[in-house]
């Protein structure tokens, strides 16, 4: 890639926050209305111990969610491919769990579990389809030929699941993976606000509902600001672990000569 | 696989015959599930040491006959008699495409069928240099198939069918989608594989001239429902290994005769 187009988003953000700020400025708005971006880096910092705290409670939740959802969607997508008839009978269900808006449900998990667990329990429903489906559509890809080589040699459903199914599946799952990664946070938030005080009231989302009854609007965005960080991050290092991944072999990461 | 029959293959030796059937084949039919019957009735034998292709149309059934062969697919009727021991060890497998995995370096796309089978280190070490050697990618062991050419990508395929030391070896249309000059040399080379290791080959083909240069004997089938219509029997010839083979009158003679078996067929 070009320099120029690196650099390309970075510029387009910083123009966008300069206009904000000269705006601001200009009208000469109150913080409490729209606190300009200095204010708001102002604010990160000064109340950096208890919006850094908080962004580890959701980062921990956000990564026990996603770790949670690749297991058990990974362990579905093994079982789907093993038997047509535990995927026919589960995955309508697993699309019925998709559909159902997380924010809806939230309020059920919050009776039947701990806060904390509720909390979750959302993270990981979210990221749990993409990964499930991107999964068993990737173990249903093994080439067709090569599975008749398989059989051919008298390979097992395992030896044809670790060294043709796995890998087969790997950039699909993959794929699913950074899906979920961005939905494992969203997630978490959307189970934090659930909870509101209910929950241990630590994490990002929790900071923002408490800044805005004490109308703390510099908060409310520094907090808004460590969320939208924390996904980009979580997108650009599961995007870097593909690339790692894949990058010896596979169409998305192989250059044209 | 299912319809192993018990009684041992026959010793007859039909005329012109290379050797005694290494797979016989019994009133072979098969049905797709859509309805479309794909072969009927198909009987002939594969006979040791020969080089026989299976000429037709497109969609005539003959990768299934193959399979079929391979005993990856059951047919509906009819019974399939393999030869003690030539099944799945020693039958080697030429696709369509390369079907190479492209995670894996050319060294271990070829070993794969070793891995299968459980056989390791120092023979499997051994056998895939051979194997390499044998088809002319020896310094390709490390590569990826996505940075080979689709000739060499076939090689490797090859090679990989290569590695069990087939007693029989099924090959199913392995290089229609090459271009004539990598085809004519794959070709070339593949007759003198043949001769070399003494192994049984099938070949699958919609390649009139294809069938021409290189079997001793061709069966032409006719399509929906597959059927053997006809049997060319050609000599082994050891004028096919005069470079000038391909322009020759006796060459273009047998394309003739394949090309009106094909026309009758139709």
């Amino acid at each position: 890639m070009k320099k120029r187009d690196l650099l390309a988003p970075f510029i387009a953000i910083a123009i966008l926050i300069t206009a904000w700020e000269t705006a601001v400025r200009y009208f000469a708005l109150a913080p409490q209305v729209l606190p300009a971006p200095s204010l708001i880096l102002q604010t990160l910092i000064a109340d950096a111990r208890l919006l850094f705290g908080s962004l580890l409670v959701t980062l921990r939740i956000t990564f026990a969610a996603l770790f949670i959802a690749t297991a058990t969607g990974v362990l579905l997508a093994i079982l789907f491919s093993a038997s047509r008839f535990a995927e026919r009978a589960l995955f309508p269900i697993a699309v019925i769990l998709q559909v159902t808006p997380i924010i809806a449900i939230a309020p059920l998990l919050l009776i039947y579990l701990e806060p904390a667990n509720a909390v979750l329990a959302c993270a990981a429903l979210v990221a749990f389809f993409p990964i499930l489906s991107n999964t068993a559509l990737g173990f249903a890809s093994a080439d067709r030929q090569l599975r008749d080589l398989f059989s051919l040699y008298d390979a097992g459903p395992l030896k044809t699941l670790l060294y043709l199914r796995f890998p087969t599946a790997l950039p699909y799952f993959l794929g699913g993976l950074r899906i979920a990664g961005g939905l494992a946070l969203i997630g978490a938030i959307v189970g934090e606000i659930a909870a509101g005080s209910a929950g241990a009231g630590s994490g990002l989302a929790w900071r923002i509902i408490e800044a805005g009854h004490r109308v703390n609007i510099p908060r409310m965005y520094a907090a808004l600001v460590l969320i939208v960080l924390a996904g980009v991050v979580i997108f650009a290092l599961l995007s870097w672990l593909q690339h790692i991944a894949l990058r010896r072999w596979h169409a998305s990461a192989i250059t044209a000569e | 696989m299912k319809s192993k029959r018990a009684k041992p293959p026959a010793k007859r030796k039909p005329n012109g015959a290379q050797g005694a059937p290494l797979t016989e084949l019994h009133g072979i039919g098969k049905t797709f599930d859509s309805g479309v019957i794909a072969l009927r009735d198909i009987s002939f034998s594969i006979r040791r040491g020969e080089f026989l292709s299976l000429l037709g149309a497109s969609g005539c059934g003959k990768t299934s006959l193959l399979r079929i062969v391979a005993g990856l697919l059951a047919p509906d009727t009819g019974d399939i008699a393999w030869q003690e021991g030539n099944r799945p060890r020693e039958t080697g497998f030429v696709f369509q495409e390369p079907a190479l995995m492209p995670w894996a370096s050319i060294g271990a796309n070829i070993r794969l069928p070793l891995q299968l089978l459980g056989i390791d280190g120092r023979t499997a070490e051994l056998r895939t240099r051979d194997a390499l050697s044998q088809v002319g990618l020896e310094k390709f062991a490390d590569s990826r198939p996505h940075e080979l050419s689709g000739g060499m990508r076939m090689r490797a395929s090859l090679a990989r069918a290569l590695i069990v030391k087939p007693k029989l070896l099924l090959m199913d249309e392995p290089f229609a989608a090459l271009d004539e000059i990598s085809r004519f040399k794959l070709n070339d080379e593949l007759l003198a594989l043949w001769q070399k290791l003494g192994c049984t080959i099938v070949f699958v083909t919609h390649s009139v001239f294809e069938a021409a240069y290189l079997s001793t004997r061709t069966l032409v089938m006719s399509s929906r429902p597959g059927t053997i219509v006809e049997e060319v029997r050609f000599l082994p010839a050891t004028e096919r290994f005069d470079p000038q083979y391909r322009t020759s009158a006796s060459f273009a003679a047998r394309a003739r005769k394949l090309s009106q078996a094909l026309e009758r067929a139709q």
